[in-house]
């Protein structure tokens, strides 16, 4: 018997609210995201409205878009290897939503509370890299092709720098749990004063730069979207998708973003805790801790948004440069720097 | 307006007074001499259109020496185009003009001539049926910008020097000439179809290739031309160049 | 010119340099890839065959021809007047600077010359096709690049544009406007006032677009020291316009050799930039598009007065003879050779059109460079595909 916000349920049943409410919170989530940002707010941006006809300022294009979709026939080139081709769709969604598995939303509100948090997080990310190559292999298609392996060589480039912005966090909260560093922020104090805890962006502002920075070319988008690069490889390693399939890829794109900002708000923010200080119950912040989350995740992804409207693309060269000649540099001194501070002080 | 019209065809007397055989181009007669320097004999003819333009026809021998010239002695660095004329009157006549046209024509008592079927040679003359025409220029000198059209009879064999080796941009230019009109270019890198399908039989742009569109539907045909309301008379006169 | 040689040659050797030692170090099984006809960077359908070693050209053959509509056999059946509605489907953008062309040719050799205030509002028109024009390649190229924001702008301040074209001639984008001898109207009342609100939009896009495209930083590593184009090159290979420019070549045809148009009774700039990379070309337009604002407010204060139109005939027939005349279009040099047998039809009609010679240097240029300098070099030399169709 396991228990639940006070309920007792037998473990299979809490495991299945835990996983639905988790599918719907993210599901929910990632909608608005891109009704949000993906048609309004670059919508602004490009001096245009947006879609005004599906719903109340077009709030339900969404939907709209998500019926069209289902609807398509589900179309594969000739010679692509059929097995691996809709697979591959399924392990890109599949990292996207073990990711949320131990991202906390309150005191009780994780669906597994695992004591490498953060390591597992990165770790599962990482496994998107291998759905975007067999889609780019399986397609058949020469840019799908050179898209995949672009997406290849930029996710593990960029895997590490993340890691290592992510160390620096972790040396500070001394955990890897995803909870113990929420409750590190929330309980932490700066230079004596507890008022606002000590979210560690006021302390790690370096990790968190090359961390965003990181998940915008994980989330491969511009100015790191050579994987997908429309005007060069047409659609990289999604262009032999259509319908249903390319809706997995859609969704799981977004929910990334989500995915990610989400970390980077427990990591950097927060997350669901407001400070020790203020001496909120953990029943409050049960109800609290969902909105402040989804609040800070929703505006960082609002941050990836706002970079991939206004910014060319890099080449795949520099991109690497980026990565291997600035951003690792960066997170190790950034390391070496906290790992004194957190000695000397 | 800088364009004076100082040609010695004027018939405009007021025009003709100030002008006629007074006006000597300087700079372009340079250059017409400075051909004839290179080439000697090879500048058959030259044409000289004071304060517009110039001509100079060469042989088809010496057209990539023309190109040679042009391009090291004389500066003129900038090769803008070349192409072919077919001098041959159209074998159809006029049955592909369009019949508003020569209607019109008819009211405005202007029959349209039926040409002969003899070559009516233009600007400093020719030969032959096909005539290579080319452009280059000298730029990047402000002040000093001059060009030159430059012209050679094809002979029977239509086969001439390429002037890829001097103009490297004469490469698609010739490629188009060869399969618009059939004439060959030796030393071209390779002669491969630029616009149309690589088994298209035939040359377009040759007087006799008929422009098969015309021939099977008149264009614009009287009947497709849709009289205003209540200006029966008026459209008449406006279709000529509203259309 | 010479300021920018050494800079030049000195890019150009060390690229050629950097990738021959890739080349040795990494030697890969070849790749053939078919970039087009339908592919989102060749605007239009052209087609790229292009032989990869990895990301690296190796060769690359441009393959044009799949909207070729033969406009040079099809003059030679269509009267004078007729053959502006052909002339303006050429570059599509910039459609009434291609009538004028044809239209001065004709009207060398008809002898006749439009009155001053023709000659005005011509300047004026070609000048504003040369903005719309200009306006989309300065959003396209953030297109290309993966910035799809700027594209928006450009079009929106292009709208204001055309609508001011379309006030004067009734068609935004091939407005048929041009007769030999004159113009089809005047301008309607206010014109003038609007155009220069419009221009002072269009200064300010121009702006913008300095900030959001040009000054980032990406945008400068995508386009610097990319498809360098030494001057001898770019002269040998026909480029003209902002190509040419951008290469340091100074060399403008209305400046040059203008011919029937206001271009002398104004007071405005060359721009030439001694690069020659992807990076000098886009600068070269944008300077090109603030100078296009400055010449259409000049001429909008000077309008003469007077008819818009020269006495000719009814039935225009064209003397005999051959004349040559180019104009400086926004794609580059414009021409038209006509050759008349004073007939109502022009016996032969040779279109010289800027972005045929633009494109061709494109195997010589595409040669060492990856793939997504492709699109890059693509979209900096700027061509329209009707202007490679003729």
């Amino acid at each position: 018997m396991t228990s639940l916000l006070g309920l007792e349920l037998a473990y299979w049943q809490s495991t299945l609210i835990r996983v639905l409410a988790g599918l719907v919170a993210v599901l929910l989530l990632t909608g608005g995201v891109v009704y949000l940002y993906l048609f309004k707010f670059v919508s602004f941006m490009q001096s245009r409205l947006g879609p005004m006809e599906a719903g109340p300022y077009g709030s339900l294009q969404l939907l709209a878009e998500v019926g069209k979709w289902l609807q398509k026939e589900d179309i594969h080139t000739e010679d692509s290897d059929r097995l691996i081709f809709g697979l591959a769709p399924a392990v890109v969604l599949s990292s996207t939503f073990l990711m949320f598995v131990v991202i906390p939303a309150g005191p009780d509100l994780v669906i597994a509370n695992l004591g490498t948090g953060i390591y597992y997080v990165l770790a599962v990310s990482a496994l998107s890299v291998l759905g975007i190559l067999m889609a780019g292999w399986a397609s058949a298609n020469k840019y799908a092709l050179m898209g995949a392996l672009r997406a290849g060589g930029q996710l593990i480039a960029y895997e590490l720098p993340m890691v290592l912005a992510v160390l620096g966090v972790v040396i500070m909260a001394g955990s890897l749990n995803l909870q113990d560093i929420v409750q590190a922020q929330a309980t932490g104090e700066i230079f004596g004063i507890s008022a606002i805890g000590n979210p560690f962006i006021l302390t790690q502002f370096v990790a968190f730069a090359v961390f965003m920075i990181a998940v915008q070319a994980e989330l491969t988008q511009t100015p790191f979207d050579m994987p997908i690069a429309e005007s060069e490889l047409v659609a990289g390693y999604q262009v032999e998708y259509s319908g249903i399939r390319f809706l997995v890829y859609f969704i799981s794109e977004f929910a990334t973003a989500v995915a990610f900002a989400a970390v980077a708000s427990t990591l950097f923010l927060g997350g669901w805790a407001l400070p020790a200080s203020w001496g909120l119950s953990d029943g409050v912040m049960n109800v609290v801790g969902p909105i402040l989350v989804a609040t800070k995740a929703v505006l960082l992804v609002g941050v990836v948004f706002w970079t991939r409207f206004s910014f060319p693309r890099f080449r795949e060269d520099q991109l690497q440069r980026l990565a291997w000649k600035v951003l690792i540099p960066i997170a190790l001194a950034n390391i070496l720097l906290t790992a004194v501070f957190k000695v000397a002080f | 307006m800088a364009e004076e019209q100082t040609d010695t065809t004027v018939t405009d007397p007021d025009a003709a007074d100030e002008a006629v055989e007074t006006q000597v181009d300087e700079a372009r007669d340079g250059i017409v001499e400075g051909f004839r320097r290179e080439l000697g004999d090879a500048v058959v003819a030259s044409e000289i259109h004071p304060g517009q333009d110039l001509w100079i026809r060469v042989t088809a021998d010496a057209w990539r020496s023309a190109a040679e010239a042009a391009r090291h002695a004389l500066g003129a660095r900038y090769f803008c185009f070349l192409s072919v004329i077919d001098w041959l009157p159209s074998p159809y006549g006029r049955s592909m003009d369009a019949a508003v046209d020569l209607e019109l024509a008819r009211q405005a008592g202007e029959e349209p001539s039926v040409p002969s079927s003899e070559l009516q040679h233009g600007v400093t003359g020719g030969d032959t049926r096909f005539q290579l025409l080319a452009r280059v220029a000298d730029v990047g000198r402000p002040g000093e910008f001059w060009g030159v059209t430059l012209k050679a009879d094809l002979g029977d064999d239509l086969t001439v020097d390429s002037w890829v080796p001097v103009y490297a941009g004469a490469d698609w230019h010739e490629r188009e000439a060869w399969e618009m009109f059939g004439v060959t270019f030796t030393g071209h890198p390779g002669l491969r179809h630029m616009y149309l399908p690589s088994d298209f039989e035939g040359h377009p742009m040759r007087k006799e290739f008929p422009l098969l569109a015309r021939m099977v539907k008149p264009w614009p045909g009287i009947v497709d031309v849709e009289q205003m309301p209540g200006a029966d008379d008026e459209a008449a006169d406006e279709s000529g160049d509203a259309s | 010119m010479t300021a920018g040689t050494d800079r030049q040659k000195l890019q150009y050797i060390a690229a050629r340099a950097a990738d021959a030692r890739v080349n040795v170090e990494l030697e890969t099984e070849g790749m053939t890839l078919n970039i087009g006809p339908q592919h989102p960077a060749t605007h239009g359908t052209l087609r790229i065959v292009a032989r990869l070693d990895g990301e690296q050209v190796i060769a690359a053959e441009p393959i044009a021809g799949y909207m070729h509509r033969g406009y040079e056999k099809i003059a030679e059946v269509r009267t004078y007047a007729q053959v502006t509605t052909l002339v303006n489907r050429i570059d599509w953008l910039g459609s009434f600077a291609n009538e004028v062309p044809f239209i001065l040719a004709a009207e060398r050799l008809m002898e006749v010359e439009a009155p001053p205030r023709a000659t005005w509002i011509r300047t004026l028109l070609f000048e504003m096709s040369r903005i719309a024009n200009l306006i989309l390649f300065l959003g396209d190229m953030g297109v290309q690049l993966g910035a799809i924001t700027p594209v928006f702008f450009a079009f929106r301040d292009r709208e204001y544009v055309l609508d001011q074209i379309e006030r004067v001639t009734g068609g935004r984008f091939h407005p048929n406007f041009d007769r030999i001898g004159g113009l089809k109207d005047d301008l309607p009342k206010g014109w003038l006032e609007d155009t220069k609100r419009v221009m002072d939009k269009v200064r300010t896009f121009c702006d913008e677009i300095e900030d959001l495209l040009m000054g980032s930083e990406v945008f400068q590593e995508r386009t610097r020291g990319i498809g360098v184009i030494p001057p001898d090159v770019a002269v040998q290979y026909g480029l003209s316009g902002a190509n040419a420019r951008a290469s340091g070549i100074d060399w403008d045809l209305r400046r040059d050799a203008c011919v029937g148009l206001a271009y002398p009774e104004v007071d405005w700039k060359v721009w030439t930039h001694p690069d020659g990379d992807s990076f000098a070309r886009f600068w070269v337009r944008l300077q090109e598009v603030r100078e296009a604002t400055r010449i259409i407010d000049q001429l909008a204060d000077g309008v003469p007065s007077g008819p818009v139109m020269a006495k000719v005939p009814r039935i225009i027939k064209v003397p005999a003879g051959e004349a040559w005349v180019s104009t400086e279009n926004p794609l580059g040099e414009m021409g038209y050779y006509v050759v008349s047998q004073g007939d109502l039809t022009p016996f032969r009609l040779k279109i010289r059109s800027a972005s045929f010679n633009n494109v061709s240097i494109t195997p010589w240029l595409l040669r060492g460079v990856y793939v997504p300098d492709i699109v890059t070099i693509l979209a900096s030399l700027y061509f329209i595909l009707g202007d490679i169709d003729r």
